[in-house]
């Protein structure tokens, strides 16, 4: 049987993995490749590495990070983060990476997604969505530079259509939820996930243990991300597996 | 000397790194010349099977690989290298293979249900295989070991003799084949952690 996916995400930048509640307050928090690493023997099912420089100096550091570690860690890699031409899918899986999520780039020109999956494949090119609720609605907005900008577009509507043009998966993050400890936002893990035929990563929110059971069961993701509960060691990733087990999630140990 | 077949599809890294950590020397070649001096030849792929079948008949590979493959070297396909060993591909409308396995590569039907729930399609992430009979490549190898998957296709031989490993995504298929100097995976061995690496070993060692 196919096990639920658990994949730790790092925030990179400036070689460094970073952390800080929505961008801001950014602190060291060690060698990505190190901390990719811990994770492996920890039994994590893929890594996330998140960009958050912006500029293309950065970019070439990024490369740098894939590289090491894909020369150390034997396990899916995505790489996010200022992906926006097909060179920029070239390099990083040349690098080592074997998905490339794309947010931003794929709203200014919804054929790039359609042209990288063309061209790499759907197993590589992974669609992020940053939602955002619409208060009062059972709706969500979708929002593109690392959750700044409001589009006025409906986020599951856009999945749909990501589908379409060739997303092999969607990385799909709640954008009031992240970085409150407060869990996934299960109503638009729900409704995307039902919305499409291909997996659903949940992302954004995760605070305990009980949070990864509800984006599998309640959610019904294919995967579940998280980054702060495995990064100040709340939890290791082989605890929040055995504590899937334990409640019938089928996990890989 | 592994040769690691490059026709420019996707992550050939991690494999030549897979084979350096287990101590075998793999080089990544786009030169034909290279299968025939090779010891053993790995073929990757990821994509679509009409863009991997292209791109390696114009890199010129077509006649070098069955040439090796007959002389019997061992041969490792992975994903789309091992559903390109086959008869053809029904992945947008009908596609030679290389015809070295008789068989079909067909999609996962649609509507799928496992746990009363419909199933996704890429079949993304770890799976177990179910070991068929006796195979140099999984030795060490247990019984129900989870690998990593991602495909929306999968490989139908004419004969079931071939097959090696079997895996259950909504159907049962063939998740690994042996036959003679040639193995087959349709996961990635070079994804799936210390299992994986082991295999990557155990085909070195053939």
């Amino acid at each position: 049987m196919l096990t639920r996916r658990i994949i730790p995400c790092l925030d990179v930048t400036g070689g460094r993995v970073v952390k800080g509640v929505r961008f801001l307050d950014l602190r060291d928090a060690g060698d990505p490749v190190e901390i990719a690493e811990r994770y492996d023997h920890e039994g994590a099912d893929e890594l996330a590495f998140l960009d958050i420089t912006a500029s293309s100096d950065g970019r070439d550091t990024m490369t740098e990070v894939v590289r090491r570690t894909a020369e150390r860690v034997f396990m899916p890699l995505t790489v996010g983060g200022g992906i926006r031409v097909i060179d920029d899918i070239r390099r990083m899986l040349n690098a080592g990476a074997d998905k490339v999520s794309i947010n931003t780039a794929a709203v200014e020109r919804p054929d790039f997604v359609r042209e990288a999956a063309e061209r790499f494949g759907s197993q590589c090119t992974v669609v992020a969505v940053d939602a955002r609720r619409v208060p009062g609605e059972e709706r969500w907005e979708l929002f593109t530079h690392g959750g700044r900008r409001p589009t006025g577009i409906d986020a599951v509507e856009w999945g749909v259509k990501m589908e379409m043009a060739g997303a092999g998966e969607i990385l799909l993050t709640s954008m009031d939820r992240d970085g409150t400890r407060d869990g996934y936002d299960i109503a638009l893990t729900r409704a995307m996930s039902d919305a499409l035929s291909i997996p659903v990563i949940a992302s954004g929110g995760v605070g305990n243990l009980e949070h990864l059971y509800e984006g599998f069961t309640d959610g019904g993701a294919s995967a579940c991300l998280a980054a702060s509960i495995f990064h100040f060691r709340e939890s290791t990733i082989r605890e929040a597996k055995e504590y899937l087990k334990k409640r019938g999630v089928p996990v890989r140990l | 000397m592994i040769a690691i077949i490059d026709y420019g599809m996707g992550n050939l890294r991690s494999l030549q790194k897979g084979f350096e950590k287990i101590g075998a020397e793999a080089v990544i070649t786009s030169e034909p010349d290279t299968v025939a001096s090779a010891g053993k030849i790995v073929l990757p792929g990821v994509g679509a099977f009409r863009d991997c079948m292209r791109n390696l008949a114009e890199g010129g590979f077509v006649k070098p690989l069955l040439d090796a493959i007959a002389a019997g070297k061992p041969f490792l396909g992975i994903c789309l290298g091992m559903q390109m060993l086959f008869t053809d591909s029904s992945e947008f409308g009908l596609h030679r293979g290389l015809g070295v396995i008789p068989g079909h590569v067909r999609r996962f039907p649609e509507n799928m249900i496992e746990d009363g729930k419909r199933l996704k399609v890429p079949h993304m992430g770890w799976n177990q295989i179910r070991l068929l009979g006796d195979n140099p490549l999984f030795q060490g190898i247990d019984e129900g070991s989870d690998l990593y998957f991602v495909h929306s296709f999968y490989v139908i031989p004419d004969d079931p003799g071939v097959i090696a490993a079997k895996t259950v995504y909504g159907i049962e298929f063939c998740s690994a084949l042996c036959k003679g100097n040639i193995f087959a995976t349709q996961f990635h061995p070079e994804k799936s952690q210390e299992t994986g690496l082991r295999m990557l070993k155990n085909f070195a060692a053939i």
